[in-house]
């Protein structure tokens, strides 16, 4: 995963409240086991109008179908944004299209942990920011998201967003968490050996000699 | 010592190391797969070159998009979706992995199959890359779902980091009446605190309702607190779950004394404190049913379909669109509502006693006219225990179809789907748009009122079974 520092890009406005994983990406666009190949079917209830049926018709009155949505980068919705389903395809799907930058009141859980794997910058605001920040904005007005400073900004208006800083550092160097974790390697087999003998009835039909 | 919850105790009991920003490292006891995202989470391991530290704790199972049709081939209807199958066959005979396969008496749906295997325990760490993994909280299990990439981190480390979480509890308090069950309770919680309420919480559900609830509807309750945005759902293990749990295929054996003596352990300390608390008296409440395309568009059905405008004055746009989807109007009755089809099955509502629920309302009545009914056993062994139980004849009898165990019509994979425009009522916990087929409107509801539903042709009131005047 490569890092990202700062992000500035056309935003697109989904502001209803808990859009989920089947909007995002409909299970039946799920056709690979495969992280690729799924930005064709980002959003493909709302994009297009013969989705059902496997069609690609744009609707025309569907955002990113619009002048300004085609290089939409930065997506602002509302509030329990992601929820449902746990599928990373979602994000996979979003960061394919381009976008690298999700502005929200909430996220839903598992969404948000999987931006974070994949370089998309989850940023939480609160409603009277979001409405400040979408008053702000005219057609095609690039927004700033500056991940090292923690700012969102577009002309004339600045608003600092909070992430954790561990997670910060993730998206900003483009770690692999498992990598990370490894590290701690010898912490988690000694844990496991003591956790072997404090609660034996976890091992009695796994068997981790293999650890 | 500082009074603890239940959640705390689960995480210490699990911490291999804490970091600066409060996050935890969490040892992982049992890790589950499906074919839908557990293919791919395996894929990534053998790209990326990773080793899976410990292979007995994985469990797999096909569920997902699994064919449930009565004497059904190994395979799937969903277009293209065999290569999901082949490829979780492929990956765990090549890892050396369980897999209970279509085939398989143990198959059956995760969620489902977790608990019934004793390989979810009271005061174990589960995850699964499916949201519904909250489920197996109500064993008191710290379970939750996660993305494939995660899952790849919990396969190649047996660990995953936690971030710090707020922690809510909902005290049950009230006499049940004989109509009202898990199902209805959750349904009402999340209408009454919204979709969002519980972001970044862990709920612990407690108080003299869920002591006197069966295991199989605190799985139930637990099952949809991912609804509610929770990170996941807890409930504190008693006796009931123990007796539950022993004797279970993959449940201890050997070290039972032991195990049982930590599981009755792991419940929150008086004077624990949560970072927010509620209550919810369920004595009056009415048989709970969604009348949108969110699981908090529900209402009791003593109260009529709410209309569009806040009590602070401004229009809630979501409501107007989910009442344009579902063709339904603000001050309708959601029993005046005909239906297409009754839908029974899923990981919230397909276990034994629910379909034993069921089951005592369909006995000796007929689906109605010009609706389809079906019903969806949510495991192998469920379906087997059903039939021993003369419960299948039951179902056929009424005129439900009978089907084989899976995720099947719980949603939409390009495979099987009610139709556009058809009204179900479902057993299931997503009513999205298009959740189970392109134009389908769904109505969560438990399985009795599906049941009685099926009978009426219509959206039915429980408390009419219970000779209530409504």
């Amino acid at each position: 995963m490569k890092g990202i520092t700062r992000h500035s890009g056309n935003a697109v406005l989904m502001l209803t409240d808990n859009i989920n994983t089947d909007q995002i990406i409909p299970s039946r666009e799920m056709k690979k086991v495969s992280k690729i190949g799924l930005s064709d079917g980002l959003f493909a209830n709302l994009r297009y109008v013969d989705a059902a049926a496997g069609g690609r018709t744009p609707d025309p009155e569907f955002v990113l179908n619009k002048k300004t949505g085609k290089d939409a980068s930065i997506l602002i919705s509302a509030s329990n944004f992601g929820c449902g389903s746990s599928r990373e395809h979602a994000v996979w799907a979003l960061h394919e299209y381009g976008f690298r930058a999700i502005i929200a009141e909430s996220f839903g859980s598992i969404f948000y942990e999987n931006c974070i794997n994949n370089g998309i910058i989850p940023v939480t605001l609160n409603g009277a920011s979001i409405a400040q920040l979408t008053d702000a904005l005219t057609d095609r007005t690039p927004v700033e998201v500056d991940l090292e400073h923690c700012v969102v900004s577009t002309e004339n208006l600045s608003l600092e967003f909070s992430l954790n800083e561990d997670k910060r550092q993730m998206l900003l160097q483009g770690n692999n968490a498992i990598d990370l974790t490894l590290q701690y390697q010898a912490d988690i087999e000694q844990f496991i050996e003591r956790d072997k003998r404090s609660r034996p009835w976890v091992y009695e039909f796994t068997d981790t000699s293999t650890a | 010592m500082t009074a603890q919850t239940l959640y705390d105790k689960l995480l210490q009991s699990h911490c291999v190391r804490r970091y600066d920003d409060g996050s935890t490292l969490v040892l992982i006891d049992r890790i589950m797969l499906h074919e839908r995202t557990g293919a791919l989470a395996l894929a990534n391991v053998a790209a990326d070159k990773r080793k899976i530290i410990e292979p007995s704790a994985v469990f797999c199972t096909i569920d997902h998009i699994a064919d449930t049709r009565p004497g059904r081939p190994l395979q799937t209807r969903m277009p293209g979706g065999e290569v999901f199958i082949h490829a979780m066959r492929k990956q765990t005979k090549d890892l050396g992995l369980t897999l209970f396969d279509i085939d398989d008496p143990q198959q059956g749906i995760v969620h489902v199959i977790a608990p019934e295997l004793g390989i979810a325990l009271p005061g174990t760490t589960v995850v699964c890359p499916d949201s519904h993994t909250c489920t197996l909280g109500g064993l008191g299990a710290l379970a939750w779902g996660i993305g494939s990439t995660d899952c790849e981190h919990a396969l190649a480390t047996k660990t995953l980091r936690i971030k710090p979480l707020k922690q809510l509890r909902i005290n049950l308090c009230g006499t049940t009446p004989p109509w009202l069950t898990a199902k209805d309770i959750i349904l009402h919680l999340i209408a009454q605190y919204s979709a969002s309420r519980a972001v970044g919480h862990v709920i612990e559900f407690c108080g003299p309702v869920i002591d006197s609830m069966d295991i199989e509807q605190r799985l139930t309750l637990c099952n949809m607190g991912v609804e509610m945005g929770a990170f996941t759902a807890l409930i504190a293990a008693d006796q009931k779950t123990a007796d539950y749990v022993i004797g279970r295929t993959y449940a201890p054996k050997q070290h039972l004394p032991l195990a049982k003596t930590h599981w009755l352990s792991l419940s929150s300390d008086d004077g624990a404190t949560f970072d927010s608390e509620m209550t919810l008296d369920v004595s009056d409440l009415a048989p709970a049913v969604t009348w949108g395309t969110s699981p908090e568009h529900t209402i009791g059905l003593d109260s009529a379909i709410p209309g569009a405008l806040h009590d602070d004055g401004n229009t809630d746009t979501t409501r107007q669109a989910a009442q344009h989807y579902m063709d339904v109007n603000p001050g309708q009755r959601l029993t005046d509502l005909e239906i297409d089809t009754a839908y029974i099955g899923s990981c919230t509502n397909a276990r034994l006693s629910d379909l034993r629920r069921a089951a005592a309302i369909l006995k000796n009545n007929k689906v109605a006219a010009g609706v389809k009914a079906i019903c969806v056993p949510g495991s192998t062994q469920v379906k087997a225990r059903a039939e021993a139980e003369g419960l299948d004849k039951i179902f056929t009898n009424a005129g439900f179809e009978w089907n084989e165990s899976g995720c099947a019509m719980c949603f939409y994979a390009g495979g099987d789907s009610f139709g556009d425009r058809s009204r179900v009522i479902s057993s299931t916990n997503r009513n999205f748009e298009g959740r189970q087929g392109p134009g389908s409107r769904t109505h969560l509801a438990s399985p009795e009122t599906v049941a009685l539903s099926a009978i009426r042709g219509k959206i039915a009131d429980l408390r009419q079974h219970y000779g209530r005047d409504v």
